[in-house]
């Protein structure tokens, strides 16, 4: 187990290298931030340059990419575009995304697996159709329609809950949209579920555990649960970067104020700081969460512990 | 064990930032409908020793293989009918939108404003004034167009790259899987909010060529994993012995039958570019106008949904229909072609 | 000539291991004219087709067959675990230590289930549970059918893995399945059927997944078990070499029905019904060098489509017009001079000319 989780570890180290300089690449070497900074005045030359030397704009490409990573390690992430270091923007915005998310996360796990193993154990029936139909729909339809649709029914018109979020957004408010967020989710989860499940209950330990004359639900919860919701551990883990995606639609929706919202306007104004430095931070949100679930399947299953 | 290449664990991310289960974890086994030829000569269902081919004596029915096989269940279900149909009539629509309306989706009058649906315009009037009907038509072109196009496009540089990846092993398998992984790691709203936005010049080709870098890795993935497993069965072993040289053997003993499971993904993938393209529009990084785009209109609608509801409902239900369609087409092509229901 | 059905006692329910004597005198298990089909997309395949046999405690009865004859099946549906849909019994009693159990309840059904009755499995590696420690599976049947606490189920399940010879158990009862050998684990399914001290154990194709070598081990294992414990023992397989040993007597089954029974030198030595002789030649043996080896023609029927008559009748060197239609009843075997033969019956027309030549 030690071996795998230090391999793991290595493994990480070229992946963030990669990933972070990729962003960097992207941002950097396709637009000029300096301009970006006048807005739509053109910028007085020696100003720009002064500007540019500042920030080491003329170096090459890798070097910026060493300088700010090292201001990363030590908690600069630079300045944004108000002035305010970006890392207070992060302080402010963070908070309220991660409780969108959590919210999501929550609801996509329980409502998820819960549906799944429904489905899973009544394969054919009316309630396995029914999930079926009704996840095939949630998935087609994308995440910003169902937002406005829900936010306009439940929100305006209903008035069962706000439709927009104040900020901050105080928890009855992430309701709505943790729903929304965890829509398309939660889909693929009952889906997954309700496949291994379905999988599992004609293998052989099954078998072997009715013939051992053990009562239904331990069957179920012991055995087939056991081995059935491994693969969808691991799934709800590589999903975070899909609900960090979704939570930036989520957010323009129901108001939000956070990454997203950040984000947004660091792009609209162009400031790269802003842009490379939230999104870095998500990246390696997202890496270390791949790595928890890679470590947690060997936990799950002891096959990989002990190869 | 998982594929302990970095993020994304045991599974794929699809690039609308979610992942399909897995190719052949089939959705529609009902169980009534087990082969009668997998219980001949096994009356142990759970799989026992080597079942005994379906003996009348007079052999009347001669193997089949696995496209045929498969094309014979396609064609018997009707999800597939249903989602093929629709496919078709889309297509259609793409490419002679002219079939479906006279009107011009960018002849727009202010005068006209928001309204509703009126005589020859049956969806109305959209802010500008442009008759929603014809958008909703002409829309297809777009959406359907950077679905098919980076559908192909990751799916060649994801076979190619994973496939040669599980082929040849080594280091050559690392540096790729380390590549898959860096893109991998970007989540694709993310990178498209960064990426796109700092485009000038943000064609259809331009986000088609986006997708295809961040959605390659999923194919990739799949790729390497089919080739691995039909790389170590016995006929290729077989048929190097015999002699076979490592092209012959790629083309003609792996690559067919790690086609499958390709052909499954990339066909649910393309559904989700489509849903991809039209988020992206929403946020406002991906097609800009005068491309006509579902996910331009829904964007542009988002604000005054509560009024005037049909600016963003007849596209979104269009893009959603759509959507639905390649998802549904996925599926059906993935239980026809499970090995585990052969 | 007559047909031999088991004939059942007056009914008397035995009043379980205790009474020793009394169920020396009744069979242990009585199966009667068991019926089992499964409804599939293409038709209804009859797996089990009126199938009669009967084990005392004590007793090994080995039930031969080829992939198909419906051996795993018939054992599958007094275990009471056949899948179900598509699998359904449609006729015959299973009557075990005097109770039908066709006639008793889920629930009662379940109780029996591992406790008095137990199997052990094919494929070790698959049948138990990979991410559950052996110790845990072991303990499990203490724990729901006796309920004994966690640690001294624990304590019986390093006990059970000592019994059927698992080295170092104390430390063992915490690793995985898969870290053992397949003859370990195969030891292991062992233990888990015998934990209960159940009256009968079913061993489908104990040995099959094994090595030649192991494969005598684990059968030793069995025998010794049994004896041990007094328990009836049905011993599925299609390996006559493993029957040999074992078995007291042998029933073999084709296409869902019990084609010949006998004792088991007996049936080896002279079988009286053709299926059987051609397994039997189809032995390879040393003197046979340069000569090709036999093999019954033909294949097993599809079980949705039984040939009319005797079942066999396609591949039968001896069949006659009668065969194809009349369907042999299990008629009893005697010696030429009418002696009778206990406990050999064959399902042949012809069994006096396959016999006696």
């Amino acid at each position: 187990m030690g071996r795998y989780v230090i391999r793991r570890l290595l493994q990480m180290i070229p992946v963030f290298i990669g990933t972070t300089l990729l962003i960097f690449i992207m941002v950097h070497a396709l637009g000029d931030p300096v301009n970006a900074l006048f807005g739509d005045r053109a910028p007085d030359p020696a100003t720009a340059a002064a500007l540019r030397q500042q920030y080491h704009l003329n170096d090459p490409l890798w070097r910026q990419y060493l300088l700010y990573m090292g201001g990363i390690f030590t908690g600069d992430f630079g300045t944004a575009f108000n002035g305010e270091p970006v890392t207070s923007l992060m302080g402010t915005a963070f908070p309220n995304t991660i409780k969108l998310t959590a919210v999501a996360f929550v609801l996509e796990m329980v409502v998820g697996i819960l549906l799944g193993v429904v489905s899973g154990l009544r394969r054919g029936r009316s309630v396995d159709t029914l999930v079926l139909v009704l996840t095939l729909l949630v998935i087609s339809i994308p995440t910003f329609v169902t937002g406005y649709v829900l936010q306009y029914l439940l929100g305006v018109r209903w008035g069962v809950f706000d439709a927009t979020a104040g900020n901050p957004p105080q928890f009855q408010q992430l309701i709505m949209p943790g729903i929304v967020l965890a829509s398309v989710s939660l889909a693929y989860v009952a889906r997954l579920t309700r496949t291994t499940i379905a999988e599992n209950s004609r293998a052989d330990y099954v078998r072997t555990a009715i013939a051992k004359g053990l009562p239904g639900r331990r069957v179920t919860v012991n055995h087939l649960l056991r081995n059935s919701l491994i693969p969808v551990v691991t799934f709800l883990g590589t999903d975070l970067g899909a609900l960090m995606g979704g939570a930036l639609v989520t957010e323009r929706i129901f108001n939000i104020q956070g990454v997203g919202y950040q984000l947004y306007q660091g792009i609209a104004r162009q400031n790269s700081p802003t842009v490379v430095g939230f999104v870095t931070v998500l990246v390696v949100i997202f890496l270390v969460a791949n790595l928890i679930v890679d470590l947690l399947y060997a936990v799950l299953d002891p096959r990989i512990r002990y190869a | 064990m998982p594929d302990s290449t970095g993020p994304g664990g045991p599974g794929g991310r699809e690039p609308g930032g979610h992942q399909a289960p897995g190719p052949f974890e089939s959705d529609n086994q009902n169980l009534a409908s087990i082969d009668a030829g997998s219980l001949v000569g096994s009356e142990d269902l759970h799989g026992e020793s080597a079942p005994v081919p379906a003996a009348d004596l007079e052999a009347r029915e001669k193997p089949r293989s696995l496209w045929q096989d498969a094309w014979r269940d396609l064609r018997r279900n009707p999800i597939f009918i249903v989602s093929g149909l629709l496919i078709l009539f889309l297509l259609v629509m793409a490419i002679w939108p002219g079939l479906f309306t006279s009107t011009s989706p960018l002849a727009c009058d202010l005068g006209k404003s928001q309204l509703g649906a009126t005589s020859g315009h049956p969806f109305g009037f959209d802010t500008q004034g442009c008759d929603v009907y014809a958008r909703t038509v002409y829309g297809a072109r777009a959406s359907i167009t950077v679905g098919v196009c980076a559908t192909v496009g990751s799916a060649l540089l994801g076979t190619i790259l994973g496939g040669l990846a599980g082929f040849l092993g080594g280091w050559f398998d690392g540096l790729i899987s380390r590549c898959a992984d860096i893109f991998f790691g970007i989540p694709i709203l993310l990178g498209g909010l960064v990426f796109l936005s700092v485009m000038t010049s943000r064609s259809i080709w331009i986000v088609v060529l986006f997708i295809v870098l961040l959605g390659w890795p999923q194919l990739a993935r799949i790729a390497r994993g089919a080739v691995i497993t039909a790389k170590q069965q016995d006929y290729v072993t077989a048929a190097r012995a015999l002699g076979a040289s490592n092209t012959r053997m790629m083309v003609r003993h792996i690559l067919p039958n790690a086609v499958a499971p390709i052909i499954v993904v990339a066909t649910i993938a393309l559904g989700t570019y489509i849903a991809l393209e039209a988020t992206l529009s929403y946020l406002g990084v991906g097609l800009k106008p005068p491309t006509v785009s579902w996910g331009i209109d829904i964007s542009a609608a988002a604000d005054t949904f509560r009024y005037a509801p049909h600016m963003l409902l007849y596209p979104a239900g269009a893009l959603s229909i759509t959507v639905l369609a390649f998802i549904m087409l996925g599926d059906a092509v993935r239980d026809a072609l499970d090995p585990k229901l052969r | 000539m007559t047909t031999v059905g088991t004939n059942p006692g007056p009914g008397a329910a035995p009043a379980g291991r205790a009474a020793t004597a009394d169920t020396e005198e009744q069979p242990l298990l009585e199966v009667r004219d068991l019926h089992v089909e499964f409804r599939t997309r293409e038709g209804v395949a009859k797996a089990v087709n009126g199938v009669n046999y009967s084990v005392r405690a004590g007793e090994t009865l080995a039930i031969l067959g080829e992939s198909g004859s419906g051996k795993s099946v018939s054992s599958q549906a007094v275990m009471g675990i056949l899948d179900s849909p598509p699998g359904f019994v449609t006729g015959g009693q299973i009557i075990f230590k005097g109770r039908d159990l066709l006639t008793l309840g889920k629930e009662e059904r379940r109780k029996v289930r591992g406790s008095q009755m137990a199997m052990v499995f094919q494929d070790a590696l698959s049948s138990l549970n990979p991410v559950l420690s052996v110790g845990y599976q072991l303990a499990e049947l203490y724990r729901v059918h006796r309920g004994i606490g966690r640690k001294e189920a624990k304590a019986k399940a390093v006990e059970m893995m000592e019994k059927v010879g698992i080295p170092a158990a104390k430390e063992r009862v915490n690793q995985y399945p898969h870290q053992f050998s397949g003859g370990m684990r195969q030891r292991i399914m062992i233990a888990m059927a015998l934990s209960l001290e159940p009256d009968l154990i079913i061993a489908d194709e104990p040995t099959t997944a094994l090595d030649v070598t192991v494969q005598a081990q684990v059968m030793d294992l069995l025998a010794d078990l049994q004896r041990e414990y007094h328990m009836g023992l049905i011993l599925i397989t299609h390996d006559l070499g493993v029957v040999a040993d074992v078995a007291d007597k042998i029933a073999v089954m084709y296409a869902g029905r019990i084609v010949e029974t006998a004792p088991v030198h007996e049936l080896y030595a002279r079988p009286a019904h053709p299926y059987t002789k051609g397994l039997l030649e189809s032995i390879p043996r040393l003197d046979q060098k340069g000569q090709e080896l036999y093999a019954i023609k033909g294949l097993p029927p599809n079980l949705l489509r039984i040939p009319p008559g005797c079942a066999f009748n396609p591949r039968c060197p001896m069949a006659q017009e009668v065969c194809r239609h009349e369907v042999p009843p299990l008629y009893e075997v005697t010696e030429e001079d009418g002696t009778p033969l206990p406990g050999r019956g064959s399902a042949c027309h012809f069994w006096k000319e396959t016999l006696h030549g």
